[in-house]
């Protein structure tokens, strides 16, 4: 017979002498692997109370950002919604009365910003079209939930902490995000 | 009245005492094989195991008990009601009732009402007690039999067909290896087998090849892996415990853990010395802390031993893979019966020799 590559390997097929039909050697043999197994190193990550590291391109749940000041950053634009391929973003725009300056920065805003994290594809084209830097993707991912309508992210869930009221929690939404835009810029 | 005083009812209070602790003891010992075997799986693979109920996951097998009484019982209607029923019952039973004879300790002695008493850590001493074992394990064929033939479904009967003849066929060797063992110890009273070795050689130095053939055939009884042909989870669909759930299932299961432990405690008994502590002569340590506390430590270990053998049970369950059917049978019938017999023929002309003084 023809052989298409040459990794074929011919198969013994002589029959078993006395020795090997008690199978003992090989059977020796497997169980010294299975020994040896018992002393190496576990592969699992024990999850809850040990984390595997993101990469630092990991993208996770998106967050809506706001300045300095604690202004929200989103114009309610529509440019991440457009860009979205799965489709997963709706907002609803509203206009900013007088007095409301310090809660928004521009004079347009989203009044509702709902994010369907079933949806979503962690792709990252929200945070690229995005011109104002409203909206990243951030450090952790979207934890589970027991209904449907739990997975669809509201503002409230996904506005990043005031930057003056809750400076730790800022902090800590933001992660290494603030150092890695520091780095980019000075590049 | 007067004969009903004559009974000493402090000996069956004491036997009494003994069963339940024994059964209890069993049957705590078999749900821990279950996380002991799941653990060495683990181990095995470069996994885990079970470590989440408690710690190190030592409340699994709770757990896992409490699920089994939770699900739903499903009896399948073309099934004959009864024997589906007793097939269960009498996996559970025949795996109990091994350890009637099995000697798990020394004496122990105590004084009561100003009697002396010494009590034997042994529930049953009888002069057949080998033979008794023989008998009950080949009972046990029962419960799969039963089982597969009660839940109307041909892989259960197959699986069930598989497993009679496993027994049957495995139990032919098995008893040939035990009479070369025989000829040496001259009783099938376990206490004076287990007797015999205490203090002295152990059997399994005499008979290498007989323990091994015992070994080989004690795994072929208990259906373990490589041998676990009635089961076969990926064939027959976990042959005759397919159609079985809820706690009748884990009877069936924890009769095949129960008679691992057995097994191995027979193995220990015959072969291993039993409940004698290795490299320590027991009658000088009795002197040294009293016998309470000998039979305690030679209850250890022969606990210890018995752990060994039941590792060595998980071990190769998950090294070797499960023989075909005709392998397992030309195993049986043409490679371990000629050699059992070999073993006996050779030990009966050495017996013999030597009582005639190495004279041919």
């Amino acid at each position: 017979m023809q052989h298409l590559t040459n990794r074929a390997k011919p198969v013994d097929r002589k029959p078993m002498t006395a020795l090997e039909k008690l199978y003992l050697w090989n059977i020796a043999k497997g169980m010294w692997i299975t020994l040896k197994h018992i002393f190496k190193r576990k592969a699992t990550i024990n999850f809850p109370e040990q984390r595997r590291e993101f990469s630092p391109v990991f993208r996770g749940l998106q967050v809506l950002n706001r300045d300095a000041e604690g202004r929200e950053n989103c114009t309610a634009c529509g440019l991440c919604a457009v860009a979205c391929p799965a489709e997963a973003i709706t907002m609803e725009a509203a206009e900013r009365q007088p007095g409301e300056e310090h809660l928004y920065r521009e004079e347009k805003y989203a009044a509702k910003y709902e994010i369907n994290m079933l949806r979503c594809i962690f792709c990252g084209l929200c945070e690229e079209a995005c011109p104002k830097d409203a909206v990243y993707l951030s450090e952790t991912f979207a934890p589970s939930n027991y209904q449907r309508k739990g997975f669809i992210y509201g503002k409230e869930d996904l506005l990043i902490p005031h930057p003056k009221l809750e400076p730790e929690a800022y902090q800590q939404a933001l992660g290494t995000r603030a150092k890695r835009q520091e780095k980019a810029s000075s590049n | 009245m007067i004969t009903l005083l004559a009974i000493d009812w402090l000996f069956i209070l004491e036997k009494l005492i003994l069963i339940v602790s024994i059964i209890s003891i069993s049957l705590v010992i078999a749900m821990y094989e279950t996380y002991a075997e799941r653990k060495v799986a683990a181990v095995m693979q470069d996994r885990r195991g079970p470590n989440r109920a408690g710690p190190f996951g030592i409340l699994q097998p709770l757990a896992d008990g409490l699920k089994l009484f939770m699900k739903e019982e499903i009896i399948p209607n073309t099934s004959n009601r009864f024997l589906f029923v007793l097939g269960p019952c009498m996996a559970m039973l025949t795996a109990m009732m091994t350890s009637a004879v099995i000697p798990w300790g020394g004496k122990i002695h105590f004084t009561l009402f100003g009697a002396d008493r010494w009590v034997s850590l042994q529930i049953a001493d009888i002069n057949i007690g080998i033979l008794y074992i023989f008998g009950v394990v080949s009972m046990g064929v029962y419960g799969i039999m039963i089982g597969g033939w009660a839940s109307n479904n041909k892989f259960s009967l197959m699986a069930a067909m598989r497993g009679a003849s496993q027994v049957i066929s495995y139990e032919l060797p098995m008893g040939l290896s035990l009479i070369a063992l025989l000829m040496l110890t001259g009783s099938l009273k376990m206490s004076s087998i287990v007797g015999g070795q205490i203090d002295s050689w152990y059997n399994v130095l005499y008979q290498p090849l007989g323990f091994f053939i015992f070994l080989v055939c004690a795994f072929a009884e208990c259906n373990r892996t490589p041998f676990d042909l009635p089961e076969a989870e990926n064939e027959l669909n976990f042959g005759y415990h397919q159609e079985y759930s809820s706690m009748k299932l884990g009877f069936y299961l924890f009769a095949e853990y129960i008679n691992m432990f057995i097994s191995s405690a027979v193995m220990v008994s015959l072969f291993w010395g039993g409940y004698d502590i290795p490299f320590i002569k027991d009658a000088n340590l009795a002197e040294q802390i009293g016998y309470n506390w000998l039979a305690a430590l030679q209850g250890l270990s022969m606990f210890i031993k018995i752990a060994i053998f039941i590792f060595a049970f998980m071990w190769v369950r998950w090294t070797i893979p499960r023989f075909r059917y005709d392998q397992l049978m030309n195993l049986g019938w043409k490679t371990l019966i000629p050699l059992s017999l070999f073993n006996m023929i050779i030990t009966a002309l050495v017996v013999l020799l030597r009582e005639y003084g190495w004279r041919f």
